[in-house]
Order: C-alpha cells, then sequence, then structure tokens
C-alpha cells in the first residue's frame, strides 16, 4: 500500500463486493457476512447500526483492515486490500485509517500529549514536530490545557476527545468509530457527535460509525442496516446540522 | 524508534516500581553474588601469589628425590646432596645470582631459663640474597666463619622476641640444642607465608656449624639457587637438570632422583586451587541467574495478559509486529540490565566489605563485571522473548474486545 495508490474510476474510496466471512468450519461455521456489497465515497459520513449478530462489527473490522474477508473484494483507494499481508493491513491502518473506540482505550497513567503522539511515533515523526501535531490535534478538540493529565484525571467525554484526537492527528482518509458514544450520557454525546461532524464537514475526513443509538445515526448523511450477515436497508440521515 | 521504545520501557518499569524491583530481585542477588564470589577469589589468589614472592624472587630449590612421592605415598629413597653438588651448580651454571645451600633442622633456642621451639637452618650469606632478606641489623657471617663453622647465629625476629623481649640480643649467647651460639645479626621480619608459617621463627647459622653440631652429617638437604635479573627461571631449571643428571649419572630414558622447583610452579598449583574453587562458586551464583530470569519471564508474561488492551489499541493504530516485539523485549532486557547494575553494585560492595574482613586484597576484576552486565543483559532477551512474542502475535480485534 502506498500513497500514490490510484484512485478509483467512480472515485468510491471504499469498495465491497461479495464480501464473506466464515469462522470456523464443517457443520460449526458461522457465516457472519454472506455477501456484502457496499460503496462508500470520500468525505462521506455513514452509520452502520443492526442488532448484535447482524455482521456489523465483522464488516468494521474488516472495514478497519483488523480482518480479512474470507471470500469478495475489498478495494481501499482502489487497491486491493483483502489480499495484505498482516504488517501490510497495518501499515495501511497507520498511514489512511483513525480509532475511536467505545471504551476509549487510551494508555492509563500516560498524559494525553503521549497518548497523542502515539500514533506518530509509530510514523517516525521526529520528537519536536510530534508534541506541535499533537498539541494542535488536542487544541482541535477542545483540550488545550489539558495535555499533561493522565486519562484517569479526565472525564468520559474528555477521554473520548483524546481518543478523536489520536485518530485525528495522523490526518487519515477514514476515521472509524465503534459506538463512539457508547460509554457516554446523552449531553456528552451530543458534544462527541458535533466534533465528528465539524471533522467530516470542515476536514472532508470520511466517518464509518458504528452505533445502536438512532438519535446519533441521525447525525450521518447515510445510515446502513445490517441484518443476518447481509445489509438490511439504507437510508438517507439527517446529516449535520450547521 | 529504538529510543522511543526504551523510554516506553522505562516509563512501563517506573509504574510499578515495587513489582519492577521484586521482578529484577533474582537477577540483582545471582549478579551480586556472582560478583562477590569471583572478585573475593581473584583477591585470594592476588594474596597466595604475594605471600609466595616473599619467599624470594626468581628463587629455584634443588632436592634429592623426587618431586612426588611414589605408589602408596613412598619417598623413593635416593643419595643426598653434598656440599661438592652446590659448588658444581655455582662454577658451571651462568646466570645465577647466587647459590646457597641449606640443611635445616628443628631445636630448642634457650638462653637462661626461656626456651622457644624453632628451626634452625644452616646456610651461606648467600640464602639470605636468594631469599631476598636483608638484615635489621647486627652483620652477616664472614668468610671465617663460615669455612671453620664458627658457631654464631642471626636470628629471625620471632626468636628475639620470645628470647629477649625488648631487649638487644646482639652479642649475647643462646643455646640451640647442645651448640652454644653467639648472636651476629637479626633478620628484617617477614611475616606469615600463605601456608599459615611464622618465616620469622627461625635461626641462621654457618652451613657447616649445623653439620657438625646438630645434624651429625656432611648432608645438603638443598640448594637454593636465585636467577639474575632477566634470565628465565624456566631455561636454568634445565640447565640445572642437565647438570645433576650427569653428577648423579642418571642414563638415558631413567627418571630424574631429584626435583627442581620453581617458584612459579607452586604458585600455580596455588592459585589453581583457588581458581577452581572460584569457578565453582561462580556456576552457583549463575544458577541464581537462571532463576531471576525465569522470575522476569513470569512477570513479563503476566505484564503481557494485563495490558492485552494496550496492545491491541497499539495495533489498532498500526504498529507492526516486530515493533510489539521489540517493546516488549527491550522492557525485558531494561528491566534484566537494570538488576545487573544494581547487582554489580552490590556485588563490589559486599566484596570490598569481604576482603577487609577476611583480609585479602580487593581486586577488581572488569571482565567479570562486564561480563555480568552482558549475561544479565542476555538473561533479558532469553526470557523476555517469548512474552513479547506473544504480544506481538495476538490478533487485534481480540485484544481490543478483552476486558
Amino acid at each position: 500500500m502506498n500513497d500514490q495508490a490510484p484512485e478509483s474510476i467512480n472515485g468510491a474510496l471504499i469498495r465491497l463486493e461479495g464480501i464473506t466471512k466464515v469462522y470456523g468450519s464443517g457443520p460449526a461455521a458461522v457465516h457472519a457476512l454472506k455477501g456484502v456489497d457496499l460503496k462508500i465515497d470520500k468525505g462521506e459520513f455513514v452509520a452502520v447500526m443492526g442488532p448484535s449478530g447482524s455482521g456489523k462489527s465483522t464488516c468494521m473490522n474488516i472495514l478497519g483492515c483488523l480482518d480479512t474477508p474470507t471470500a469478495g473484494a475489498y478495494r481501499f483507494k482502489g487497491a486491493d486490500a483483502g489480499a495484505l499481508s498482516r504488517d501490510q493491513r497495518a501499515l495501511l491502518r497507520r498511514n489512511f485509517l483513525g480509532f475511536v473506540f467505545q471504551g476509549f482505550n487510551l494508555l492509563s497513567r500516560t498524559s494525553a500529549l503521549e497518548n497523542v503522539e502515539l500514533p506518530l511515533i509509530y510514523r517516525g515523526v521526529p520528537a519536536r514536530e510530534r508534541h506541535a501535531m499533537a498539541r494542535d490535534a488536542l487544541h482541535a478538540v477542545g483540550l488545550t490545557g489539558w495535555e499533561l493529565h493522565t486519562p484517569a484525571e479526565l472525564s468520559g467525554g474528555q477521554q473520548q476527545r483524546v481518543a478523536i484526537a489520536r485518530a485525528m492527528v495522523i490526518e487519515p482518509e477514514v476515521l472509524m468509530a465503534d459506538e463512539p458514544t457508547g460509554n457516554l450520557d446523552s449531553t456528552r454525546s451530543r458534544e462527541i457527535m458535533e466534533l465528528l461532524c465539524s471533522f467530516n464537514r470542515d476536514r472532508g475526513v470520511t466517518i464509518v460509525m458504528v452505533t445502536h443509538d438512532a438519535g446519533m445515526a441521525g447525525y450521518a448523511g447515510r445510515i446502513i442496516r445490517f441484518l443476518d450477515g447481509l445489509i438490511d436497508s439504507e437510508e438517507p440521515g439527517g446529516g449535520c446540522r450547521p | 524508534m529504538i529510543w522511543e521504545t526504551f523510554v516506553l520501557a522505562l516509563r512501563a518499569i517506573r509504574r510499578n516500581v515495587l513489582r519492577s524491583f521484586l521482578t529484577i530481585l533474582g537477577i540483582v542477588i545471582g549478579v551480586a553474588a556472582v560478583i562477590t564470589m569471583v572478585t573475593l577469589g581473584d583477591g585470594a589468589t592476588e594474596q597466595v601469589r604475594a605471600d609466595i614472592s616473599s619467599l624470594g624472587s626468581n628463587m629455584l630449590q634443588v632436592r634429592p628425590g623426587q618431586g612426588f612421592r611414589g605408589p602408596g605415598g613412598v619417598r623413593i629413597p635416593s643419595e643426598r646432596f653434598k656440599i661438592s653438588d652446590a659448588q658444581a651448580i655455582e662454577r658451571e651454571i651462568a646466570g645465577l645470582e647466587a647459590v646457597a645451600p641449606t640443611a635445616n633442622r628443628s631445636a630448642q633456642a634457650i638462653i637462661g631459663n626461656r626456651n622457644w621451639p624453632t628451626s634452625v637452618m644452616g646456610s651461606t650469606n648467600d640464602y639470605l640474597t636468594v631469599r631476598d632478606w636483608p638484615l635489621e641489623h647486627g652483620r652477616v657471617f664472614t668468610e671465617g666463619e663460615l669455612q671453620s663453622g664458627r658457631a654464631v647465629c642471626i636470628l629471625g625476629t620471632t626468636v628475639v622476641k620470645e628470647l629477649f623481649g625488648d631487649q638487644d640480643p646482639l652479642g649475647a649467647f643462646i643455646r640451640l640444642d647442645r651448640l652454644s651460639c653467639q648472636v651476629v645479626g637479626v633478620l628484617s621480619s617477614k611475616g606469615q607465608s600463605s601456608f599459615g608459617q611464622d618465616q620469622d621463627n627461625t635461626v641462621l647459622v654457618p652451613l657447616k656449624a649445623l653439620q657438625r653440631r646438630i645434624a651429625g652429617n656432611t648432608d645438603v638437604e638443598a640448594v637454593m639457587v636465585s636467577a639474575m635479573e632477566g634470565v628465565s627461571t624456566e631455561a636454568l631449571r634445565e640447565d640445572i637438570e642437565r647438570l645433576m643428571r650427569e653428577r648423579r649419572r642418571i642414563a638415558q630414558g631413567r627418571d630424574d632422583d631429584f626435583h627442581v622447583r620453581d617458584m612459579e610452579e607452586i604458585v600455580s598449583a596455588l592459585t589453581s586451587t583457588t581458581r577452581v574453587l572460584t569457578a565453582l562458586l561462580g556456576a552457583v551464583a549463575a544458577v541464581s541467574l537462571l532463576v531471576g530470569g525465569i522470575g522476569i519471564m513470569n512477570i513479563m508474561l503476566v505484564s503481557v495478559t494485563e495490558r492485552t488492551r494496550e496492545i491491541g489499541t497499539r495495533l489498532a493504530i498500526g504498529a507492526r509486529e516486530k515493533e510489539v516485539l521489540m517493546q516488549f523485549l527491550i522492557e525485558a532486557v531494561v528491566l534484566s540490565s537494570l538488576g545487573g547494575i544494581f547487582g554489580i553494585a552490590l556485588g563490589l560492595g559486599a566484596a570490598a566489605l569481604g576482603a577487609h574482613l577476611l583480609g585479602v586484597p580487593f581486586v577488581f576484576n572488569a571482565g567479570i563485571v562486564i561480563l555480568a552486565f552482558v549475561f544479565s543483559a542476555s538473561v533479558g532477551v532469553v526470557f523476555g522473548f517469548f512474552p513479547a512474542r506473544q504480544a506481538a502475535r495476538m490478533d487485534p480485534i481480540e485484544a481490543l474486545r478483552h476486558e
């Protein structure tokens, strides 16, 4: 995977064709995905919904290059991302993908600044530049002044902001958000959603978000519902209100 | 990246100071034990070497009989040396500083009602040269006294102390068994030998006086020679052996019935014993290093399990397998190296204290310090590898889900 990967002709950033995922084998095999076709354009904000066991998490893992499909084609920026090795997928995530998790997943006893710097360390960014970039990213999520606080000293909403800063600091093509508001109250949830919206709107970052909450899904431009390993329905969302 | 990882490892260690300390305790104790044992062993070796060189520098001893006893510990009988043998050595062999024929008897030294058991050495003034043993005061024997075997004697400091206390012994007459002799000199003090013998408990008399008046024969028990500066004792030994074989008419292929011992031989015999002991103790200590390594592996495995979510996060944001591997490997190596450093400090401290208490010199052995450090770092690599590989091979999805 490299930066000069050609954009596909129709401009789709992500394209899934007939993706299946089977866990186990023989009669005990579980068919988590049964042939999913999906196209996500650059700059879209897509919400993924569905009951547990519907295959949405599996699909997210494949989209996030954390997992590989059993069959089918996954093209990311026009390149075949389905057949990459473990290390190649790691490099792809490092360079193009940002992750936000329900449980924040910050390193404990490590300052907000250092948490945000983590992906830059793996990219080999020199320390001075790294500090500046991490400060900017924390500023963008409204945490100026909290740089040296550890996760234990931050509220849940603040922790998720640090996590968003960590995902955004590499200026990813796609932000993968897995129930980003799952652990937050409604006020904090709305703040986080507005933050995501602002990145989508102002920076044009593509967002794919898994959520159970229809209210949160309403912020997306498109809502995809999974059922039994297939995309059940697609509908336009309310989109981000200015 | 390596530097970042190193800093990261230090931070992880600092996060849990008590656990890190307990983890490296095994390594600390192991390394400290190795360093202490080896340093004290080196000190003891050095001590033995110093003691033996106080016997006299470049000294060779020629004695009748074989160096080693025959089967059953029986000394194989052989012809005694005479004064002519010593004279022949002096005449024929080049590169000698001094040649001293000697004979030795134990006797009671008596003055008035004081009585002290001592060793009487019959020899010439050359004995003092060979043994590098100056007089404290008085004089050496005159040529006339040596020729006629007059009853004069030079006392070691122990004998002076026991018989005379603080009084001046010069000119006094003492009795050695039946021989009454006049004190003409006092030897300087040499102290104890490494065999625990008091070298100053001796009385030196002219060889002829001992032979005639105490031993009652004309035997020479040993010829002590010393090499001139820069002359190899090995070459001298061969020359002397050739000469003595000739004089004693030993046919080709037959064993010598005499023995030439040089001090190097004695030194190496003694130091090899302490060296074996040092190696053994070092080996025992090395086992505790192994145990320490297992301790590190155990804690690293716990740490990897505890930090599963962290590992998952790192993998998700793009850490490659080898980067996670390096992180945990470096953490293990930093831990074990810290253990090594503390262990070296502790070991050197204990060795210095031990050397002081045992009265042996403190010999700093840079080799063993470096070896101990490298070894402890390698313990980290070896025992850290398995846990680190476990971390690196985690499935990011599983790891992220881990509670």
